[in-house]
């Protein structure tokens, strides 16, 4: 290995066989070595470093399970809902392909969203990594639209009520919106009509986005280098063979650490799969089996948990927090007005932006903010690189008090979740409410927050403990 | 013969039916003023690893809920799962001219079944899932909901249900539990005096049933867990292949921990 780190990242040795033969029509050696042996990672990831390949792993297996369930499956509403208990009855190993495709959905949200959350505590979103961060967004919203469409294939009452939910909320946004929901449907309800494209988009359309997408993130990330816990960039210490000093090789060293991080998290995939595939009624909710019955509504419609915290954003939205949001953007626009006193061509753009704002949310219906805040939830995520202001990277180094922050910031999550799950009553509504404006607090008023507080040294070297 | 099978039939049933549908309407009414409080769910007992229980509950299922309703995911041949032989299921599990590899089917059509009961009775094959709730599991609310019909004479069939007020079916099991009449309490809510609760304090026995309460208990948790064990035919063999994939996955997480360490102890 040391021998084969002497040729620099883009001098791959001469082979000889058919490894030669390959190489002088297709860069085989020199993309192995460039993105493997000699594609440099700091030596200090832990734990949270670890999502990254399993939301990979989780794609393959979603879509080789995927791939056998379309053999089975009938996108039909008439046979949908039977197809799928063909798949778990009469196919055979059926029933397990088809546990391993439903608990892979949650497992792949669970996974991103750690792998997201391990971003925001390390600052990996920061220069020179926001494209990684921005095709990383890109891939969280078509994995949603992923899931989305594909929820519905089963054809139970909550895809069929979970998507008729969800489509209407695009009839909500002024003079388009109800020609765009019959649009997005192509029928007046969803309809064998709907379920045929949402089948085509599960199934084609959003995994070659969702594959394109991981490409640019692993490329974008490949070009930069990964981030660390500490937050200092390896490739500023080199010796002098141009390798990082803190860097190791990424094969073999972060495949053999990543299997065996793959294979606990198999242990906990199969666990599930094989004992508590339902997961009860969190991984395939109850109401899901009863065949799709458009005119019996069910008392209570959830989505599925992942989407929960989104889905209490919604709900929280009523005309009364419309309000609130209108003293929001008031305190705001007076706030900018202040800071550019001095700049009169800037104040009038404020108050005029300002104005027209609150003249909209004074105008239009509560349903569509509530539609622009769950959508704002995830969309703000694109902005993090340049909300955030704190002169160091990583948590480790900064002020005490930011873990406090980001502890609630997931707490906060974990709660807009779980009432997302329950059905609507003024506590859930008081306690949704407040979670939202702390989730955009937390955004919002990142500029300012995270550079308050007392930092510490961030040191010239990573920190590292022998194993 | 068919014309005056119906003739005889036509007023009553439509009768019936009606009345079906009325309390059907009224159900939703009926709750919200009366208050009528929500009973626990009894836990069943779990039996779908008993091939005795499961065997009895496929007896049960067949002579009693497939004249009516459905399983149409279930393949007869799919009882050799609990140790039948086609034989035996031919024989004596199954009835008219179905054939071994065919699905639990009703002759009833949906549009009869609308027009006879005011309601289409559900299909069975996946009952045990689509009825867990907050309440509890499926099973607890089959188990729960099979052992608490009782008389009233309110109601279009005569029947009533504690777990489903307003219920379509009348009690199939009748002839083995006996015909009880329920005795209700009705008093203020100790929360709101302005709203009265109704509650449930005991039955009173009005005939004798084939079976003691015990026994009935018993033979009611065989056809849950019937049910139960048919929802998913393969949960067992899940459940033991998971067994040994565990334990596989097991000695790889330590070999590839060994590995991974073998490889890292080099890095200082």
């Amino acid at each position: 290995m040391a021998d084969q780190s002497l040729h620099g990242a883009h001098a791959a040795p001469e082979h000889g066989g058919l490894r030669g033969w390959v190489d002088k029509r297709f860069p085989f050696s020199s993309l192995w070595s460039a993105h493997l042996t000699e594609y440099y990672a700091p030596k200090n990831l832990n734990f949270w470093y670890y999502f990254g390949s399993l939301s990979i792993v989780v794609l393959a297996i979603q879509i080789i399970s995927g791939i056998f369930l379309v053999m089975n499956y009938k996108p039909d509403a008439a046979l949908a809902f039977g197809s799928v208990e063909y798949i778990m009855r009469d196919v055979n190993w059926g029933w397990l392909i088809r546990y391993i495709h439903s608990t892979g959905a949650s497992a792949f949200f669970i996974v991103v969203y750690l792998h997201m959350f391990r971003g925001l505590i390390y600052g990996s979103y920061r220069t020179p990594r926001e494209l990684i961060w921005i095709f990383g967004c890109l891939i969280f919203l078509s994995l949603m639209a992923e899931a989305f469409f594909g929820y519905l294939l089963p054809w139970g009452q909550m895809s069929f009520w979970g998507a008729q939910v969800i489509v209407n909320l695009f009839s909500a946004i002024p003079y388009i919106g109800p020609d765009l929901a019959v649009w997005i449907r192509g029928d007046y309800v969803v309809s064998d009509v709907t379920l045929n494209r949402f089948f085509a988009f599960h199934v084609i359309a959003i995994p070659l986005l969702l594959i394109g997408l991981v490409g640019s993130h692993i490329i974008a990330l490949h070009q930069v280098g990964s981030n660390n816990p500490d937050g200092v960039e390896i490739k500023d210490n080199k010796d002098g063979r141009g390798i990082p000093r803190d860097g190791v090789a990424f094969h073999p060293y972060y495949t053999v650490h990543d299997l065996f991080g793959l294979s606990v998290f198999l242990m906990i995939f199969c666990a599930v799969v094989f004992f508590a595939p339902q997961f009860g009624g969190y991984f395939l909710e109850h109401n899901n089996f009863i065949p799709a019955n458009p005119l019996k509504t069910p008392p209570h419609i959830a989505p599925v948990w992942y989407f929960t915290p989104f889905y209490s954003i919604l709900r929280a939205t009523t005309s009364n927090t419309v309000h609130i949001w209108m003293g929001v953007v008031v305190v705001a626009t007076l706030f900018a007005l202040w800071r550019n006193r001095g700049k009169p061509g800037r104040a009038v753009s404020f108050a005029v932006g300002g104005g027209l704002l609150f003249w909209a949310l004074a105008s239009v219906d509560a349903k569509f903010w509530g539609v622009v805040s769950m959508g704002g939830a995830v969309i703000i995520f694109f902005f993090l690189p340049w909300l955030d202001k704190s002169p160091v990277k990583s948590i480790r180094y900064r002020p005490t008090w930011h873990r406090a922050v980001y502890t609630l910031f997931a707490i906060n999550f974990v709660v807009l979740g779980y009432f997302g799950i329950q059905p609507p009553s003024p506590v859930a509504y008081a306690v949704a409410l407040t979670c939202t404006l702390l989730y955009f607090g937390f955004f919002f008023l990142m500029p300012w927050w995270s550079r308050l507080g007392e930092f510490k040294p961030v040191p010239q070297r990573l920190t590292y403990k022998a194993h | 013969m068919p014309a005056t099978m119906t003739s005889f039939l036509h007023p009553l049933l439509r009768r019936l039916c009606l009345g079906l549908l009325l309390g059907l309407m009224l159900q939703g009414a009926a709750s919200a003023a009366s208050e009528e409080q929500e009973i626990p769910l009894d836990h069943a007992p779990y039996r779908v690893n008993n091939v005795l229980a499961l065997q009895n509950g496929a007896r049960l299922f067949v002579n009693y809920c497939i004249g009516c309703h459905s399983a149409k995911y279930m393949r007869y041949e799919s009882l050799r799962g609990i140790g039948l032989t086609d034989d035996q299921i031919q024989h004596n599990l199954m009835f008219g001219d179905a054939k071994i590899g065919d699905t639990m089917r009703v002759a009833m059509t949906p549009v009869q079944a609308e027009k006879w009961f005011g309601i289409d009775p559900p299909d069975l094959s996946i009952i045990t899932k689509a009825l867990a709730s907050h309440r509890g599991s499926g099973t607890d609310y089959l188990y729960t909901y099979l052992r608490t019909f009782y008389r009233d004479d309110t109601r279009p069939t005569g029947w009533n249900n504690l777990v489903f007020p307003g219920v379509g079916m009348p009690n199939p099991l009748w002839m083995l539990q006996g015909e009880r009449a329920a005795n209700f309490q009705v008093g203020p809510d100790p929360a709101d005096p302005a709203i009265k609760l109704k509650t449930f304090v005991g039955y009173t026995q009005l005939t004798k049933g084939s079976e003691s309460t015990t026994e009935y208990d018993s033979t009611v948790a065989d056809l849950v867990a019937y049910m139960q064990w048919m929802a998913e035919p393969d949960q067992l063999f899940r459940k033991r292949l998971g067994v040994i994939v565990l334990i596989f996955l097991g000695l790889f997480s330590f070999i590839t921990w060994k590995l991974k360490s073998e490889y890292w102890k080099d890095v200082t």
